[in-house]
């Protein structure tokens, strides 16, 4: 598939990415991944596996998460995607973002975009989850730091609005 | 305020936020693959294909302009073809013969990441094959020599007591063969390096790793620079595991050829398959005991023979196989004993550093090993261990007497009570009677050396140093790294709790082989521990600077002590302090004979595992675990249950998830598709509990705790798929086929031996 990415002629795309209208010359299979860190240097989405297994390049994508590296960049013309860089309102830090930080949720940082995401695309569709429902809707993003004991529990403190900076 | 640092703590021991935390979670933290220089190309790596033989041609296909490419083969090598680490038998780039599959053999840059990757394949090297070593077993044969005389890296021997006069005195004489295999540390952030040249200034190099100093070294004998003309800079890393140790040098040096050549900065980030197929895996092991008992379960005497496997070249495995030997014992009393280590050359990618580094692999036998005896004598896991542990007083493997007042006993209490082990077990008793489901409990017990073996530390004589900085705050300047463990964090703990300053007055100076000092390698459990001392010991260095001069007085505040520190550093200039390792001086240890103080401390454990089989699809599932340690003074409680939750993780991994398949000393899944670590729905609740001894060596009492707890998992779920099962495995990574396998065998062996019966 890579090999073949640049057969045909780059052509203009348009989305949305953190609330910002954006035109990008690409190539129609050019993965969204390579889109948002190369043209757009949004380099906290990461990539670990390039195949879908690991999670750590999860965006939301007209609020469905989605790996980034498995979504040709055609496919996102007219979308609406946020990134990590989009959760923040300037200098306050999102819920899920203080809890990830107060459990220990993040140690080597590199699936935490990703997982931070797929956290909030969870709980935007419940916003009490118990652990079995946390358990199954991160079990696409893979850590290999914490045994996700942590992660669970930052999930489950933003999840009841817990964390020290909102309660 | 008075500051007291032994009895006023505010600052260790408390759950203080990651100090890079913030960048962490959202995103904006560096690591080398979000970093470009102008101008830069890409590069990557022509690698072998075959296990054993020599290059015959190399071809280059007409169809991809080969003029756009900078190529790099072993004639390019300002310096020694080799990455300088323990020895020097590992070349950068194979010339004339190729020792295992993924070998690198040239170096391609292109300004266009896509085309370079039909470059790779364009290339076509011939070789004339030789055959090929692949197995401990063939290595072990010598019917092919591979590497030096006889294929042998490293032995080890330790001897202690009397083992031939044991086996006379014993009621049982015990054996066990016990086997794992590689295990991919699967970091999720790929390796990569940026290198940058310049004639004037030499080179540089911007990468994911845990060692700077491993890479200077390398990159000084590779491309014949002096010291001051190489710079190592570490970026954000995104998990090591052991994985980042050795094998960044090999990375830096290909990217710095490249660089060398080209004249432009040179990026080589691995995508996944290449980093699992050609990047370092933990070593494969065979251990054999043999060990004789009396009849009230005592352990009078053994015999245990451990061998691991290297891979093609020396690398570290000489240092695995030493902490593998010196932990084969595990926690208990051997008035004899005799361990025999061995690490062997194979034609497979060298094996190497990965959390444990040996010890899980050793101790896995051992606690298996122990269950075991434990059936043949007739006493319960618990009764054999209870029976055997060492005690204050009484002396290792290695003759090293044990100082620390540890009482395993009850921590194995403990971990029996938080478990549920008896209640638990009684259940299982009953309800694996009827159903499709057979649930067991079983434990390990195990020790941890925390530090450098023997006279390792010594050797390193680590320097760390503290600045005082001109706005008054104050800066650790150490090559310690952080990878996710929380280096940053707790080292800046331990100067602000030193000095009497907020967490907020301390940052870590960025890995930097031109702005700080070679605290030694970030492996070993050392960090916290023998780095953490050290910036103590410097941290009080600048205190004790400003009482002198007499802008400090002893008792002083936070914000007193930064405006002391900015006038210093107003009116003489930089403040800074260091410290070096010193070896305690009651530490003896012979490397010859391999006896003394192996290490200055352990940390200590009970890990119990509950299992459930499932009999349909013979699919193992860990219900509950808990571990229980004794790792010196808790410095970072948050830091410190994520680290013993994440080195679970992987310990369930190693036991029942993670199986490399090997064809022909090839990783054939060298995939996150088909080598499947654990994801969030496969793990059990991981309870996580602490004794605090406190440690005499360590910064604020701490002991090692990173590698710990890769250990206990592994034999714990082993031991309790026997229990659930009644049938013993030997052998990991133990995948459903296997338990099928074993199964089977036994009901066909059941069927012949009741028709043989008959007839």
């Amino acid at each position: 598939m890579i090999n073949s990415l640049e057969d045909r002629a780059q052509c203009e795309i348009s989305l949305t990415v953190n609330g910002e209208r954006k035109t990008v010359l690409a190539f129609p299979l050019e993965r969204l991944l390579d889109v948002l860190r190369r043209q757009l240097r949004l380099t906290g989405t990461k990539e670990g596996c390039g195949e879908g297994e690991c999670g750590s390049c999860s965006v939301l994508m007209d609020g469905t998460l989605v790996n980034s590296c498995l979504v040709p960049i055609l496919q996102a013309e007219g979308a609406s995607i946020v990134t990590i860089e989009g959760l923040a309102a300037g200098k306050r830090l999102h819920i899920l973002q203080e809890a990830f930080l107060e459990c220990g949720g993040a140690q080597c940082g590199i699936c935490t975009p990703g997982m931070i995401l797929a956290a909030v695309h969870l709980l935007s569709k419940k916003s009490e989850a118990a652990l079995e429902q946390i358990q199954d809707g991160l079990s696409g993003n893979l850590c290999r730091c914490t045994g996700y004991v942590q992660i669970f529990e930052a999930v489950a403190k933003a999840a009841c609005g817990t964390t020290t900076s909102s309660s | 305020m008075t500051i007291d640092p032994m009895n006023d703590h505010r600052i260790v021991g408390t759950a203080v936020p990651r100090k890079e935390g913030r960048e962490k979670v959202t995103g904006k933290a560096t690591y080398v693959d979000d970093m470009l220089l102008p101008g830069m190309l890409y590069g990557a790596t022509v690698r072998s294909q075959i296990p054993r033989g020599r290059i015959r041609r190399i071809t280059f296909d007409p169809g991809i302009a080969w003029n756009e490419f900078v190529i790099v083969s072993a004639e390019d090598i300002p310096g020694k073809n080799c990455i300088a680490l323990i020895g020097d038998d590992q070349p950068c780039l194979a010339s004339a013969v190729v020792n295992h599959p993924e070998e690198p053999v040239l170096l391609l840059a292109h300004p266009d990441r896509y085309a370079l990757r039909k470059a790779v394949d364009a290339v076509l090297i011939e070789y004339d094959s030789l055959p090929a070593v692949l197995t401990i077993e063939e290595s072990e044969r010598c019917s092919e020599i591979i590497w030096g005389g006889d294929n042998t890296f490293k032995t080890y021997r330790i001897e202690k007591g009397d083992v031939d006069g044991a086996w006379a005195k014993a009621d049982y004489i015990v054996e066990g063969e016990y086997s794992t295999g590689a295990q991919e540390q699967l970091y999720i952030e790929n390796n990569g390096m940026i290198a940058a040249f310049d004639a004037q200034r030499g080179i540089t190099v911007w990468g994911s790793l845990q060692c700077p100093y491993y890479v200077h070294k390398a990159l000084m004998t590779l491309c014949n620079l002096p010291a001051e003309k190489v710079r190592v800079v570490q970026m954000e890393t995104g998990g090591a595991f052991g994985g980042k140790e050795d094998y960044p040098s090999m990375i830096a040096g290909h990217a710095a050829l490249l660089a060398i050549k080209s004249g432009r900065p040179v990026k080589i980030v691995y995508d996944r398959a290449e980093d699992m197929a050609a990047t370092t895996k933990r070593h494969p092991s065979r251990t054999r005991h043999r060990t004789a008992v009396s009849k009230d379960g005592k352990i009078l005497g053994g015999e245990i023979e451990f061998t691991i496997d290297g891979g093609a070249y020396a690398t570290l495995s000489s240092v695995v196989l030493s902490r593998g030997a010196i932990h084969a014992g595990g926690p208990y009393y051997w008035p004899n004993v005799r361990i025999v280590a061995k690490a062997v050359a194979t034609n497979v990618p060298p094996h190497g550093a990965f959390r444990g580094f040996g010890a899980p692999q050793s101790l896995f036998a051992m606690e298996r090993h122990m269950d075991r005896i434990a059936h043949v004598v007739g006493l319960s896991p618990i009764g054999i261990r209870r029976r055997n542990f060492l005690k204050p007083g009484e002396t290792t493997t290695t003759e090293q007497t044990v100082r620390e007042p540890i009482d395993l006993g009850k921590l194995l209490d403990r971990a029996i009570s938080l478990s549920e082990y008896h209640s638990k077990r009684e259940r299982f008793s009953s309800e694996n009677q009827i159903g499709t489901t057979r649930k067991g409990m079983g434990m390990a017990a195990f020790l941890h050396g925390a530090g450098f073996t023997g006279s390792g530390e010594r050797y390193l004589s680590s320097v760390v140093g503290v600045e005082g900085c001109a706005d008054g705050s104050v800066r650790v300047l150490v090559s310690s790294t952080e990878f996710g463990q929380g280096t940053k964090t707790v080292l800046s703990q331990i100067a602000a709790e030193t000095l009497g300053l907020r967490y907020e007055d301390v940052t870590l100076a960025q890995p930097d082989t031109t702005q700080v000092p070679n605290s030694g390698p970030t492996v070993a459990s050392r960090t916290v521990m023998v780095v953490g001392k050290l910036v103590e010991s410097a941290a009080r260095g600048i205190r004790q600077t400003l009482t002198l001069s007499g802008s400090l007085g002893d008792s002083y505040s936070a914000d007193e002590f930064r405006a002391a520190c900015r006038s210093h550093v107003a009116a003489h200039g930089p403040l800074r302090s260091w410290a070096q390792y010193e070896p305690p001086p009651d530490i003896f240890w012979d490397d010859q004979t391999y006896r003394g103080e192996a290490y200055a401390a352990y940390s200590w454990a009970v890990y119990i595992a509950e299992v459930a089989v499932d009999l349909t699809t013979y699919g193992v599932s860990v219900r509950d675990f808990v571990a229980l340690q004794e790792v010196g003074r808790v410095l970072h409680p948050v830091l410190a249950i994520g680290q013993i939750a994440g080195g679970v993780a992987q310990g369930i991994g190693f036991a029942l998830f993670e199986r490399v398949v090997w064809q022909k000393g090839r990783m054939l899944n060298s995939q996150m598709t088909n080598y499947i670590m654990p994801t969030s729905s496969d793990l059990p609740p991981i309870r996580v509990f602490f004794e605090e001894l406190g440690n005499v060596h360590g910064a604020f009492g701490a002991k090692g705790i990173g590698e710990l707890p890769m250990d206990g998992p592994a034999p714990a779920i082993l031991n309790a798929v026997e229990d659930a099962l009644g049938v013993p495995f030997d052998s990991i990574p133990l995948l459903p086929e296997d338990i099928f396998d074993a199964i089977t065998a036994r009901a066909l062996q059941n069927e012949s031996d009741i028709v043989s019966g008959v007839r």
